[in-house]
């Protein structure tokens, strides 16, 4: 799956062989730890589309992660468009065309490369973290977190595009920022308002009848975000494997994505969200309300409006802040009890990510470049290794799956109205 | 500072659209969730008992409204995928490039 095409170029106009040699071991551990990543940003999302829908028992657990695979896969492939620039927002490592700059190509572009790799394993490092506590942080901002981190440790302060030039919402400060701390506030009121309005038009159904409706509206809805998602984010790590071709003079088009590129990021983030992140999962259906499946509706409902509108509008958002947004909201607009600590950690968490995956993408690449040349590179992978391990290994102190992931949640509320389907869907 | 005003306007715009279909569809699907109870009637109602045929016609024509609103959103989402926009310009849906 990760076998690169050999196109010739490169190596012929290389002089020293060495240095091909070091550059397409680079090359090689940039695509593997992108897709790496991309995996995480599979498991770490399922829940944003599959959470209510598993805690309200509208879908059983194994069924909710292979349905939203299976849409993530398709939304994958059906992103045609080119996402090169995706990281041109935050980061001055490209031109308009998402050609890579000049002075970035020097020795093979292994300048560019590990900046590349160290951003990708800050990427995932707090992906694995977040979910090792069940935090639901944003994957989008963990990865350009990274990259913004290791841009700087390698170009300095000038190399991050902080602002943009004052023609559009760009930067740090525009794309990210900004949007994070509006969209959760978005969905929050979006889910309240459906919520309320759900509950006064059919306080005269029977509540049995009303849970069967209901359920199958929540199973659409989340769909639509599952689809959603895997056109989004998928393709971002296409983007960014495409830069790092480049970079290597392995590809030239700026204007498509190798086949191969799009094939293995859209089965590395179905594969992803397939495991399910049964610890974040857990968070966002139990931990921060006891969900309804009318509130699961509205939800999701919010979910895919302000995903979908915030796309078509070019307001680039956070799929976790929408999702967590929504889930609060159905929970204010029924004036049902809120955890409110629990979303406490979590905004906590979304406001560390950004400069937490920057820390250690900007750490990666002093300790990559430091050593130097395709060990330096081979020593930050087999660094994220020995995290990504380690974190695998404490997670499994507590494990958390399809078998557990209903539980009560300890902590007011204590009660649990309508879903009480913890038990049964032991496999 | 100007991408506070671009955030906020974008905000907006985002909220609007958001409360249209976000709020909106499912509140049609909950009418047609309460106009089914209505019109199927014995016990799916705290009230009512008999059994109404307008219900039925009421709940399946708020039903087709969302499901328009689902086949829009995927409309938009394979629209965006393929570099296309969909544009409302005076009420018909267009495909344009992006």
């Amino acid at each position: 799956m990760n076998t690169v095409p050999y196109l010739g170029e490169a190596q012929a106009t290389a002089s020293h062989l060495g240095l091909v040699d070091a550059a397409t071991l680079t090359l090689v551990l940039v695509i593997v730890t992108a897709l790496a990543f991309d995996f995480t940003n599979g498991f770490h999302d399922t829940g944003n589309a599959m959470a209510t829908s598993i805690a309200t028992g509208a879908l059983k657990p194994k069924v909710a992660v292979a349905l939203s695979a299976v849409l993530n896969l398709v939304g994958a492939f059906l992103s045609v468009e080119v996402a090169l620039t995706i990281t041109n927002a935050v980061v001055n490592l490209q031109d308009e065309s998402g050609a890579p700059k000049a002075e970035l190509l020097a020795d093979g572009g292994q300048a560019l490369l590990l900046i590349i790799l160290a951003g990708l394993v800050g990427g995932i490092v707090w992906n694995l973290f977040t979910w090792l506590y069940g935090l639901p942080s944003s994957s989008s901002h963990a990865l350009l977190g990274g990259l913004v981190g290791s841009t700087m440790a390698g170009l300095g302060f000038g190399g991050v595009k902080w602002t943009g030039d004052g023609t559009k919402l760009d930067g740090v400060v525009g794309k990210i920022l900004l949007p994070a701390v509006i969209s959760p506030v978005i969905a929050l009121l979006v889910a309240a308002v459906g919520t309320w309005l759900i509950f006064r038009i059919t306080r005269s159904v029977a509540e049995r009848y009303q849970q069967h409706g209901f359920r199958v509206g929540q199973v659409g809805s989340a769909s639509l975000v599952s689809l959603a998602h895997g056109t989004n984010d998928a393709q971002k790590t296409m983007g960014v494997m495409t830069l790092a071709l480049i970079a290597a003079g392995r590809w030239t088009d700026t204007e498509a994505v190798p086949f191969w590129v799009k094939v293995s990021a859209a089965t590395a983030i179905a594969l992803g969200t397939w495991l399910g992140g049964w610890r974040i999962i857990r968070t966002l259906g139990k931990g921060l309300i006891e969900i309804s499946p009318a509130q699961g509706m509205a939800a999701e409902s919010s979910s895919a409006a302000v995903i979908l509108s915030s796309s078509h509008l070019g307001f680039a958002l956070s799929t976790t802040h929408v999702a967590t947004g929504s889930i609060l909201g159905s929970g204010v607009g029924r004036r049902a009890p809120v955890r409110w600590n629990v979303a406490g950690r979590m905004v906590a968490a979304w406001a560390i990510t950004l400069p937490s995956a920057g820390l250690v993408g900007a750490l990666m690449w002093f300790v990559g470049n430091s050593i130097g040349g395709a060990m330096g590179a081979v020593v930050i992978f087999a660094i994220l290794v020995a995290l990504s391990t380690w974190m695998w290994m404490r997670s499994r102190r507590a494990p958390i799956g399809a078998h557990n992931v209903n539980d009560a949640w300890e902590g007011t509320p204590s009660s649990s109205p309508s879903s009480t389907r913890s038990r049964d869907s032991v496999h | 500072m100007h991408n506070v005003i671009f955030a906020v306007e974008g905000a907006l715009r985002v909220l609007l659209v958001g409360l249209l279909f976000g709020a909106g569809l499912p509140a049609v699907f909950a009418l047609g969730v309460r106009a089914l109870a209505y019109g199927e009637g014995g016990g799916t109602e705290i009230n009512s008992q008999a059994p109404h045929l307008l219900g039925k016609v009421l709940a399946y024509l708020a039903f087709a409204v969302v499901v328009g609103g689902v086949l829009l959103g995927l409309t938009v989402i394979v629209a965006s995928g393929l570099g296309k926009e969909l544009t409302f310009d005076g009420g018909v849906p267009t495909f344009v490039d992006e």
